[in-house]
């Protein structure tokens, strides 16, 4: 009944001052609202780098020559290298778990067309790639293993490489010839546009061509491969086979069972947890960002109380001489500052959400507002109504009637 | 409507201030007893301890030292909050500077001491400030700011304020201070009625005539009572009135 009572005392204050209320719950508001967008956003983009990390297979296996050991003086992966095709021909026949494998080695390269050249990655690979890395021919057809053994100079473009040889997307390049590094090689496949990764990169702007044919012609080195490429048949066995392409490896590298590996052997989950953490850091520190401003947002409701209290120190005087307790007056303000942050939090949740939708329908980002950052951000902010209302409702209750009565 | 039942006790009250190392002494031992149904004016000069008195009387100070009983309870031995409830349940303040809310309704204002009465439900709150507000004349102006009434009428929503919790004792400290005489005269029609009803008023004025419609006169002078005398010859203000509406022109300019 009382405090009933003195929600209603409280409710009639702050509509007393409309433009104050409102301006004081604006710092809340913002506040929520930014930790509510920036979390969406990170989550959004965290969702975005697991998906199109999936979408290279989550059963995919990469391996790097050297070690990336953190123990002793790292070489760093990739500065010697290690793995050779013999390797590739190794894991292919004895390791049960792996269902297709392909070395890559890939290089810049300036490709020419007549009058038009284009600078693109060319890539030589096994025609296994295709089925590890699920890539589809649009046009013409893939390469064979023949083709590889033979070192064909033969290739498959991706639609930006046609878009820009060819001054069309649509154009049709089959068996037309194309000089990369000088070397003449024939367009006997066109890949299915795959667009932009979530890092921006274009992956149709690229070639492939057989393993043998990017080694033999354009590889300084013809001995070691730049890394391979392997998959399991169930992402479930991916550990497993990444334990038996670890020991056969280290067995034919001849590796001392002291010494680390010369290599670095990892999974497609393993790389999307690397980037879901670099993610899941900007996500803390664009939220942290965010609860600065919800935390000058509790402070402007100090401030707000704190100059309320010292204005009304005659009103105060009033309700206690008419029979206002200290706990009434504590009680009146403390729900006056929660109400703000209360209904600032519950605005903010919504301009919040509402951010995220036009973040994604304007600027075209990923966002997935979870529960938990909506429960959180709404939390925090009654959290901090309650403790800066604290201090100026404590001022209040503790006015001695007589002076505050006196008080102009 | 005299009576001789004891409502209030004080014996050797004393208020001392220090500012600094000068003491003001603003009460010197004072005695005293108000009857129920009594209407008590205090008048002095500034200075003379009749404001401090009163604040004592009205629980909002505490004296330096003496006793104080209210119905025959100490009042002096209670907290703060059980203080706080005894000016809600049976004390009404009236202000010289009114002391309304501003941008709160009359009625709002009237309802504020019933919302720290924990008895009172939302439906009888209401009713309660309205018959209030109507006693005092003022219930056509039952949603009127303070700013949008004039100063006998803001004077009148306080006394309606400080009626609505059924109060024992009225405590007004110069309830006239600013107004004109005929304001005055209708403030203190109200007063007489409800003293009549058998309230208790304890009033603080410097006007020797506005004493008069009292029914005892205390003198304060430095700290102490220097005279306690019944009123002779006391002054009732509805004929007050009617003199006045005699004589309009006349009394409208003082």
């Amino acid at each position: 009944m009382r405090i009933l009572n003195l929600f209603k005392v409280a409710y009639r204050s702050l509509m007393r001052n409309k433009l104050r209320s409102f301006l004081t719950m604006l710092g809340i508001i913002i506040g929520v609202a930014s930790v509510i967008a920036m979390l969406a956003i990170g989550e959004g983009s965290n969702e975005n780098i697991k998906a199109s990390v999936a979408s290279l297979g989550t059963n995919s296996i990469y391996i790097y020559p050297g070690s990336n050991a953190m123990g002793g003086v790292s070489q760093g992966a990739g500065s010697h290298q290690t793995l050779r095709i013999e390797d590739v021909d190794a894991i292919a026949t004895n390791c049960d778990l792996v269902n297709h494998v392909s070395p890559v080695d890939q290089k810049r390269i300036q490709a020419v067309y007549g009058s038009q050249n284009w600078n693109t990655l060319i890539v030589g690979v096994r025609n296994d790639y295709m089925l590890i890395r699920s890539l589809s021919i649009a046009q013409g057809s893939n390469f064979t293993t023949v083709d590889d053994r033979a070192a064909a100079k033969v290739c498959v473009v991706g639609v930006t490489v046609v878009l820009n040889l060819f001054g069309d997307e649509n154009a049709n390049p089959i068996g037309e010839f194309i000089r990369v590094n000088s070397i003449p090689m024939k367009i006997i496949g066109v890949l299915s546009k795959l667009g932009q990764n979530t890092f921006g990169q274009d992956q149709d702007d690229i070639i492939i061509a057989p393993f043998s044919t990017v080694q033999k012609r354009m590889m300084s080195s013809s001995m070691f491969v730049n890394s391979i490429l392997a998959s399991c048949a169930d992402e479930s066995q991916s550990v497993d086979a990444v334990d038996e392409i670890t020991g056969l490896l280290r067995e034919k590298h001849k590796i001392a069972a002291s010494d680390d590996n010369d290599f670095t052997v990892r999974t497609s989950s393993e790389v999307s947890n690397i980037f879901g953490a670099i993610s899941k850091v900007m996500t803390i520190l664009l939220a942290s960002i965010a609860s600065i401003s919800l935390l000058v947002g509790g402070i402007g409701i100090m401030n707000i109380m704190l100059v309320s209290v010292t204005e009304r120190t005659r009103e105060i005087g009033i309700r206690m001489a008419i029979g206002a307790k200290g706990r009434d007056v504590l009680i009146q303000f403390m729900i006056e500052s929660i109400v703000i942050s209360f209904v600032g939090g519950l605005i903010g949740v919504v301009l919040g959400i509402a951010v995220s939708e036009m973040v994604a329908k304007f600027g075209n980002w990923p966002v997935v507002i979870t529960l938990s950052s909506v429960m959180l951000s709404f939390i925090f902010s009654a959290a901090v109504g309650l403790f800066f209302g604290w201090y100026p409702a404590r001022k209040a209750a503790a006015l001695n009637p007589i002076e505050a009565l006196r008080y102009e | 409507m005299e009576s001789t039942e004891n409502l209030i006790t004080v014996k050797d009250l004393t208020k001392t201030y220090s500012t600094g190392n000068v003491e003001v002494h603003a009460l010197r031992a004072v005695s005293f007893i108000i009857n129920k149904g009594d209407f008590v004016a205090i008048m002095g000069a500034s200075g003379s301890g009749k404001s401090t008195f009163m604040n004592i009387l009205g629980c909002l100070d505490s004296p330096s030292s003496g006793e104080y009983y209210m119905e025959g309870k100490d009042v002096l031995r209670r907290d703060k909050d059980e203080l706080a409830e005894l000016r809600n349940s049976k004390l009404g303040f009236v202000f010289q500077s009114f002391n309304l809310l501003p941008r709160t309704s009359a009625q709002e204002n009237v309802e504020l001491p019933l919302l720290y009465n924990n008895k009172v439900s939302s439906k009888t709150r209401s009713e309660r400030a309205l018959a209030a507000l109507t006693s005092v004349g003022l219930a056509s102006r039952a949603n009127a700011m303070p700013n949008e009434l004039s100063g006998g009428q803001q004077q009148r929503v306080a006394i309606a304020r400080a009626l609505v919790n059924e109060p024992l004792i009225i405590m007004a400290d110069e309830p006239t201070g600013n107004l004109d005489s005929r304001t005055i005269y209708e403030l203190m029609e109200i007063f007489q009625k409800l003293n009549d009803k058998g309230i208790t008023v304890v009033m603080v004025t410097h006007e020797p005539d506005i004493a008069q419609f009292a029914r005892t006169n205390i003198l304060f002078k430095d700290g102490k009572i220097i005279a306690n005398n019944p009123v002779v010859d006391r002054k009732v203000a509805s004929e007050e009135l009617i003199a006045i509406a005699l004589l309009p022109e006349l009394a409208a300019t003082t």
